[in-house]
């Protein structure tokens, strides 16, 4: 269970904000995270709390195909990012990291600043404690939830080296 | 029922007979692509994978040095040189450091190793410029560069394809530049081809150069699209034949493709374009912000970096100096456009302009060295981003247009329209 406060912000907010380019050298998520959205709102990292939500219109993550980016976010400690809906790259390589990120625009729409979340990332029941509303955000295709399940992409190709291994000793 | 090129490529790469748009597939890839910064990321995560040790095939992974070189710092010495030396470890031929190569994007197809028909995945967003040759190529983050690496194949979701078709002919001072920002608007805005695969056809983009295609292709990514592709020619087929002996396999888009839309452009009737901060999707023709004072020209990147535009800078900064009060920074896009510029006397024209002229390289578009920019600046430039602090400054402000407008601005210091000059426009 994921619980935090909710930060909004607005469309597109694209990876360039969430993790400048000047930064991208860097590959430590802690490094990274005192960056995080720091040319959009230079506040964020020392308001945020660990375990707060990121809440945001559609497009979030557009631009870059950073990983910087979600490394970031997570590495701010921020729990999930939950937004009406992502850029393609942005998506992946969120699932791919293991930072949770929940496409649901009802809840974008129902949640304001500084709002009590909850979300059960097993089921994507997403609940405002402050209003007492609560969404499901669209589920992952089977595909998808496999790779989140099984701890991100890394399990997925260990398991498919080991087929191969296995076929070839065969 | 018939499949897009895209999906045609897609199928054959799984090795089934066809796909549908949604579906999720395992693909085979023919090139896996990093950057220096992808590639940190990615090889990290390269040693943490169990079992993985060594590369599924060296020959078809390319490692090329060029956001953060020459190196802005000790950090960026080291991610680079570490990428060289892991290169050299997994025999990685298609290494490139600094002096050898230069911008992925303009590197890559320069060196033989796109060709119709082929998958390609990289590790920068921009990887989808090499649809231009008839390819399937996107760009994904480093955990998946990291496991195409492992296991020569990546999982993809089928995208729905968006056909846009350019009628007529380009006017003069008029170029895929000014079509592509034109299109991005006319397809929704940076989020209007999501997920999406966008076909350029019609007889504007048959007539267009490969540099044309390539500057077309490279921006899909800025309408949100998944990759942007052109169906090969004649020409593609001469470039490529220029530069690989490889066997490669053309596929088109079948009379009956399906497409989420059909998008027709009237190209002729198309003026030079510009967009506004802080958007790509923020076109206007560049009538509407001319006079606005730039404190920087840029010319370069994996958008416009190539002997094509810079011949086109040349024609307009010939004989004449740049503005006193503005700064004109031109990257050429690779070791070989350098070279090339060299010897038709393009370097020397622009130093004598008062342009300063750098080596090849994505630090300045990115924000990252070589031409960052101030708080409060203004730019205008040829690269494919303009959002709130791409180039530098949160507070700065970012300008996107053709290689010609950019020069007939560096002319002037304020945004100035090319056909206002007194020359014609060099043949591309």
């Amino acid at each position: 269970m994921l619980q935090g406060h909710a930060h909004t912000y607005g469309k597109n907010v694209d990876t360039d904000v969430i993790i400048p380019g000047r930064y991208c050298n860097l590959t430590d998520p802690v490094e990274l995270g005192k960056h995080a959205l720091e040319d959009l709102d230079k506040e964020f990292v020392s308001r945020m709390k660990l375990g707060d939500f990121i809440v945001a219109q559609s497009n979030f993550g557009c631009g870059s195909s950073r990983e910087h980016a979600p490394i970031a976010i997570k590495g701010a400690g921020v729990s999930a990012v939950i937004a009406k809906s992502f850029a393609r790259i942005f998506y992946r390589n969120s699932l791919n990291i293991g930072l949770p990120v929940f496409e649901c625009p009802e809840a974008v729409d129902g949640i304001e600043a500084g709002d009590d979340i909850r979300v059960d990332p097993a089921t994507g029941l997403i609940e405002n404690l402050t209003k007492g509303t609560s969404y499901t955000a669209q589920a992952l295709p089977p595909f998808m939830r496999a790779l989140v399940d099984a701890g991100g992409l890394r399990p997925y190709v260990e398991q498919r080296l080991r087929e191969r291994a296995a076929a070839q000793s065969r | 029922m018939g499949m897009t090129i895209t999906e045609k490529i897609l199928a054959k790469h799984a090795g089934v007979d066809g796909v549908s748009p949604g579906e999720i597939i395992n693909a085979k890839v023919d090139l896996v692509l990093a950057n220096e910064l992808s590639a940190a990321v990615a090889i990290k995560e390269f040693h943490r994978v169990e079992g993985a040790g060594r590369v599924f095939d060296p020959d078809k992974i390319a490692l090329v040095a060029d956001h953060f070189v020459p190196a802005k710092d000790p950090r960026s010495a080291e991610i680079a040189s570490s990428m060289m030396q892991w290169a050299h470890e997994q025999g990685v031929k298609h290494a490139f450091d600094v002096g050898k190569g230069g911008i992925e994007h303009v590197v890559l197809p320069e060196e033989g190793l796109i060709a119709p028909g082929e998958l390609i995945v990289g590790g920068d967003s921009h990887t989808c410029t090499y649809g231009a040759l008839g390819a399937f190529a996107t760009g994904m983050g480093s955990t998946d560069i990291s496991a195409a690496f492992c296991l020569g194949e990546v999982w993809l979701k089928v995208p729905q394809s968006v056909k846009v078709i350019y009628h007529g002919a380009l006017q003069p001072f008029v170029y895929a530049k000014d079509l592509m920002l034109h299109t991005i608007r006319m397809l929704g805005g940076i989020d209007g081809a999501t997920y999406q695969a966008i076909e350029f056809t019609g007889e504007t983009i048959d007539a267009m150069s490969i540099t044309g295609r390539l500057t077309m292709a490279n921006m899909a990514v800025e309408a949100g699209a998944k990759n942007g592709i052109i169906p090969p020619d004649e020409k593609t087929f001469a470039y490529v034949r220029e530069r690989t002996d490889r066997a490669f396999e053309p596929v088109f888009s079948d009379p009956d493709a399906r497409y989420e839309r059909i998008v027709e452009i009237d190209a002729g009737a198309l003026v030079p374009t510009v967009a506004m901060p802080h958007s790509p999707e923020n076109t206007v023709p560049v009538t509407q912000c001319e006079g606005v004072k730039v404190d920087q020209v840029f010319i370069g990147s994996c958008t416009n970096g190539r002997i094509e535009d810079l011949r086109e800078v040349a024609n307009i900064l010939k004989g004449k100096r740049v503005a006193e009060s503005v700064r004109v920074i031109v990257n050429p896009g690779s070791q070989k456009v350098y070279i090339q510029a060299a010897e038709e006397g393009i370097l020397g024209l622009l130093a004598s302009a008062g342009c300063a002229v750098n080596t090849p390289g994505c630090g300045a578009c990115f924000g990252g060295h070589m031409g960052t920019l101030g708080e409060g600046e203004i730019c205008i430039s040829t690269t494919n981003r303009n959002f709130v602090g791409r180039m530098g400054s949160p507070k700065a402000s970012i300008y996107l247009a053709s290689p010609a407008t950019c020069a007939a601005s560096a002319l002037t210091g304020r945004i100035t329209d090319p056909r206002s000059l007194p020359l014609e426009p060099v043949a591309v």
